[in-house]
Formats: C-alpha cells, sequence, structure tokens
C-alpha cells in the first residue's frame, strides 16, 4: 500500500517539478523576448550569433543535405526502376526533402551542434558568475545573452532548411541523372509539375520555424536554468539535444498531420 | 565618532532560509558610508547570500535591505537595475566576460550605462587599469590572466561608474602571498581615494582585520559579534574566539554530528 502511494506521490511531484520548469521557461523567454527593442546595442550581438549558431553550422547542413539527397536518389531509383518510373524520382527527392526530411534533419542537426554549444556556454557563464556580474553591472542577462541567441537560432534554422534541401536536390540530381542516365528533362519537370509552393515549401519553411522556436528555446533555458558545476552543465547539455531531438519528431508528427493529413 | 551617523545601508529584522535551511534569522546590519566594513564567519554561513541581498539578485522571506533609502527587496525589475548602478562588485572568481579582452570588459559597464565618445571612455579605461596596475595588459583576454590579476581587472571593472558602494565576495581566496598584499592594498588605497564604501566577505582573518573599520561575525544565522578590530580582540565568546584564533574545535565542532564512533565501527562486524 505505502508502495502505491510512494508511486502516486512520485508521479504528483513529477508533474509539479515539470510545470514549473515549463512555467520557468515561458518566463525566461517572455523576459527575454518582451522589451523596447534597442537595435543599436542588440544588432550587432544577433549578427555576432547568427555567425557562431548559423553559419558555423553550414558544413554539417550541406554535407548531410548531399548525402541524405543522394541516398534518396539512390534509393528512389532502384524502387522506381521496377516500374519503369525512374523520372519521377526528381519528384520523389524533391517531395521526401522539402515537406520532411530538410526540416527535421537539419533540426536535429542543429539540436546536437548549436544546441548543445548553446546550453554549454551560457551554462558556463553561469558556473563562472559572468551572469550574475552582467545582472550587478545592471544589465539583464536575459536581454543581453539569452535573446541574441534565440533570435539567432530562430532566424538560421529555416534557412538551414531551405539550404538542406537545396543541396539535397542537387545531390539527388548528381546519382539520378549523372551517375544512372534519368533523363534530365523529365527529372526536373517532373519534380517542377508535382511540387507546390504553398503545400510543400512553404509547410516544410513552418516547420522549420516552428524546430527553431523549439530547439533554441530549449537550449537557451536548460542553460540558463542549469545547475551550475561541471556536472550540472554536462547533463544540461545532454538534456538539450534528448529534449529538442524528441520535441523535434513529436512536433514533426502533429505538423504533419496538421497540414497533409486531409490529404 | 560614531560609525553609525551616515549610515549607506541599513539592513533591518532580516530572514532568509534555503528550503528548509534558515540562513539569516532576523539580522540588522547597518553599514556606515565611506567605511570599509568586513563581513566574517566560518564557510557556509551564507556570507556570500548577503552580498546577493544586498544587489537584490535573490530576494529576503522578510525584512528590509534600505540603500539611500530605496527598499531593495521591493524595488521592480527597472528600478533595481537603476539602484544597481550605485553598486560594483567584485566576485569571488572575477567573473570577467571570457569574449570580451580587458580593456572590453572594464569598458563595458561605462558602454552600457553612459554615453560617453569612445576617446573617453578609453581614457576612463586606462584610468582604471592604471589604479590596479594593468593598464599594460588591456589587450589581453582573460583566459591569459593569472588568477591575481583577474581579480584585479575584476576590481578595476567594479569601480569603473565609481560607485557609491563596492562589495567584494571573497577577495583574498586562493591568493598566493604577493597578490593578497596588493589586493589588500589595492582596496585600503580605493576607498579612501574614491571615498567610497566597500563591503568586504572573507574568512581571511589577518588580512581582513588589517584594513577593516568594522566588523561582523556571522554565524548560526546571526551577528554574534560586532564592532572595530580592536573591539572583536577583546571579545571573550568562546565562538567568537575560535573564529578569531583559527582554533579547530571549539562552539564550532570539529566533527560533522555522526553516530557514537565505537557503535558505528562495530556496526561493520555483525
Amino acid at each position: 500500500m505505502k508502495a502505491l502511494i510512494d508511486w502516486v506521490q512520485g508521479i504528483g511531484s513529477d508533474t509539479l517539478h515539470r510545470l514549473s520548469a515549463l512555467g520557468r521557461a515561458g518566463l525566461i523567454l517572455a523576459q527575454a523576448l518582451i522589451a523596447r527593442p534597442t537595435p543599436a546595442q542588440s544588432f550587432p550581438l544577433l549578427i555576432r550569433q547568427l555567425y557562431f549558431v548559423g553559419v558555423l553550422s553550414l558544413i554539417i547542413i550541406v554535407v548531410s543535405g548531399l548525402f541524405i539527397g543522394m541516398v534518396l536518389g539512390l534509393q528512389g531509383y532502384t524502387i522506381l526502376v521496377d516500374y519503369g518510373s525512374e523520372q519521377a524520382v526528381g519528384q520523389m527527392v524533391a517531395l521526401s526533402l522539402v515537406r520532411e526530411l530538410a526540416p527535421v534533419v537539419t533540426a536535429l542537426l542543429f539540436a546536437g551542434r548549436a544546441g548543445s554549444a548553446l546550453t554549454a556556454e551560457i551554462g558556463l557563464m553561469k558556473a563562472t558568475e559572468q551572469l550574475s556580474s552582467m545582472e550587478m553591472i545592471g544589465v539583464d542577462p536575459l536581454r543581453r545573452i539569452i535573446a541574441p541567441r534565440f533570435w539567432a537560432g530562430f532566424i538560421s534554422l529555416p534557412i538551414l532548411a531551405m539550404i538542406f534541401s537545396a543541396v539535397g536536390i542537387w545531390g539527388g540530381m548528381l546519382v539520378g541523372v549523372d551517375w544512372l542516365g534519368i533523363y534530365e528533362g523529365s527529372f526536373w519537370a517532373n519534380m517542377q509539375n508535382s511540387v507546390d509552393f504553398f503545400d510543400d515549401v512553404v509547410n516544410g519553411l513552418i516547420k522549420a520555424q516552428v524546430f527553431g522556436l523549439v530547439v533554441t528555446w530549449i537550449a537557451v533555458y536548460q542553460g540558463y536554468d542549469s545547475v551550475p558545476t561541471s556536472e550540472g552543465i554536462s547533463q544540461a547539455t545532454t538534456k538539450t539535444v534528448v529534449y529538442s531531438s524528441l520535441a523535434v519528431l513529436g512536433v514533426d508528427f502533429i505538423l504533419t498531420a496538421l497540414m497533409f493529413g486531409d490529404l | 565618532m560614531d560609525f553609525f551617523d551616515d549610515t549607506i545601508i541599513d539592513i533591518q529584522q532580516l530572514t532568509f532560509s534555503r528550503g528548509e535551511r534558515v540562513i539569516y534569522n532576523n539580522v540588522d546590519i547597518k553599514i556606515p558610508r565611506g567605511k570599509i566594513t568586513a563581513i566574517m564567519g566560518p564557510s557556509g554561513t551564507g556570507k556570500t547570500t548577503l552580498l546577493k541581498l544586498i544587489g537584490g539578485q535573490i530576494k529576503p522571506d522578510s525584512g528590509s535591505i534600505l540603500l539611500d533609502g530605496d527598499d531593495i527587496p521591493r524595488l521592480g525589475r527597472k528600478q533595481l537595475f537603476n539602484v544597481r548602478e550605485k553598486m560594483g562588485m567584485l566576485f569571488q572568481s572575477g567573473a570577467l566576460f571570457t569574449d570580451m579582452t580587458v580593456f572590453e570588459n572594464v569598458a563595458f559597464p561605462i558602454r552600457i550605462h553612459t554615453d560617453l565618445p569612445d576617446d573617453m571612455i578609453r581614457d576612463v579605461v586606462l584610468m582604471k587599469l592604471q589604479a590596479v596596475g594593468l593598464r599594460g595588459a588591456s589587450r589581453l583576454m582573460p583566459s591569459e590572466l593569472s588568477g591575481g590579476m583577474a581579480r584585479r581587472v575584476a576590481l578595476a571593472r567594479a569601480i569603473a561608474l565609481d560607485p557609491q558602494l563596492v562589495m567584494y565576495d571573497e577577495p583574498f581566496t586562493g591568493q598566493d602571498p604577493i597578490a593578497m598584499g596588493v589586493l589588500v592594498n589595492l582596496i585600503k588605497r580605493l576607498n579612501n581615494a574614491l571615498g567610497h564604501t566597500s563591503i568586504i566577505v572573507s574568512h581571511d582573518i589577518q588580512e581582513t582585520l588589517g584594513i577593516a573599520d568594522y566588523i561582523y561575525l556571522i554565524a548560526d544565522s546571526k551577528v554574534i559579534a560586532q564592532g572595530t578590530p580592536e573591539e572583536l580582540k577583546h571579545v571573550v565568546s568562546s565562538q567568537v574566539r575560535q573564529f578569531m584564533e583559527g582554533l579547530p574545535d571549539g562552539p564550532v565542532p570539529f566533527h560533522f554530528p555522526a553516530d557514537d564512533y565505537y557503535t558505528d565501527l562495530m556496526k561493520g562486524h555483525g
């Protein structure tokens, strides 16, 4: 009986704990973002973070996009060639990338490459009292540290996803057209006929935008809320990657159901 | 002369607890203006917490902390950031911003709070760095500094805006004797030259006694003794004597509370 009560109590306290964490995360984001804009101060900070978060993620995104596009082209060809419809490889590669793979894989890679770095950086700033000293100087670390990092992630992710798609389609073409010899005209024509700007491209970008919000929010929150010890920071970094990956996959299903579910 | 004719900080009936643990229980502390006041006591008594309370980084359960009449725990976020312009704080680790040079670290508060032109900021920063003897290090990054140098840079940053109140969190901990001597001297000299008020949190007795004008001794969530260094030397309370003379055992026991030694040892033998 006691074990049962303990179990129920455990669920209750765990839920409360999670809810309060969610509340704190919301407050942190609200306090960081809701402010009178001060472009002269915040713009240089944003540019700097865009470089660290976005530009430095380019290599991993381009390389992964290229290989995923090439694999899609190869897999698509081997399946479609049995039905004599290998011209549809272009359409298949483009649709799977634009709708699904580009936003999701970009977000997963982004969580591992940039999200973890953001968490570790903010956590270490906390551990070395840099956030406290900023507060004592009279600067709100939420505005100065959290806000530019959040915006940088939010802005970068859709752009990275677009680049991922473009490179992936090029990779699919390398394999399909240049290597396996699909007729180039039908490769591109099929793609142009089937990919709809609003249904596919815009919906994919909306996904990437939502993932940008989720991943960067988790990353800055985990860093800001981390226990300022080496163990605490390592845990926070792990949580960033695990939580954002799970959140991306879960949110992706919901968004896909909303966007394409009525087909 | 009475120290308390002119106080900059007046803490009244301050109570603060962390979870179950009471850190301060109904404590009154006054900080005289223009003097060096030391807050001393064994580790873990919440001395640093007191500085954070004064800085408004944490809020007490009850009681007031008046800085020139402003009750810090009751200030709004914006007012609090304004009041903090009057304070400078030297953190234990220095807490320099690791992505900025020494120069930029010291310039940071000036850039934030003033509209001074760049050449004037440069002059002010170089003057502050000159005061702590590190003008030559202005281009270095914090990672290139020794611990003592980092603390001096942090001191230059803390006084960059000529605050009325400078708080030092364990300024002497982990410093070699030379760096320690330099810091002791600097704190005293700057206090006299700039006329601000200093609060030093420390458990380095000799160094602190040497420069403090007034001392609060904190233990068991309250002030157990206060007075000038001379007065404290003559307090007879065994608790005060233990701390001031660094005796290993006394009212603060050497042993952490435990079961009877013999019974504990025998437990392992069935």
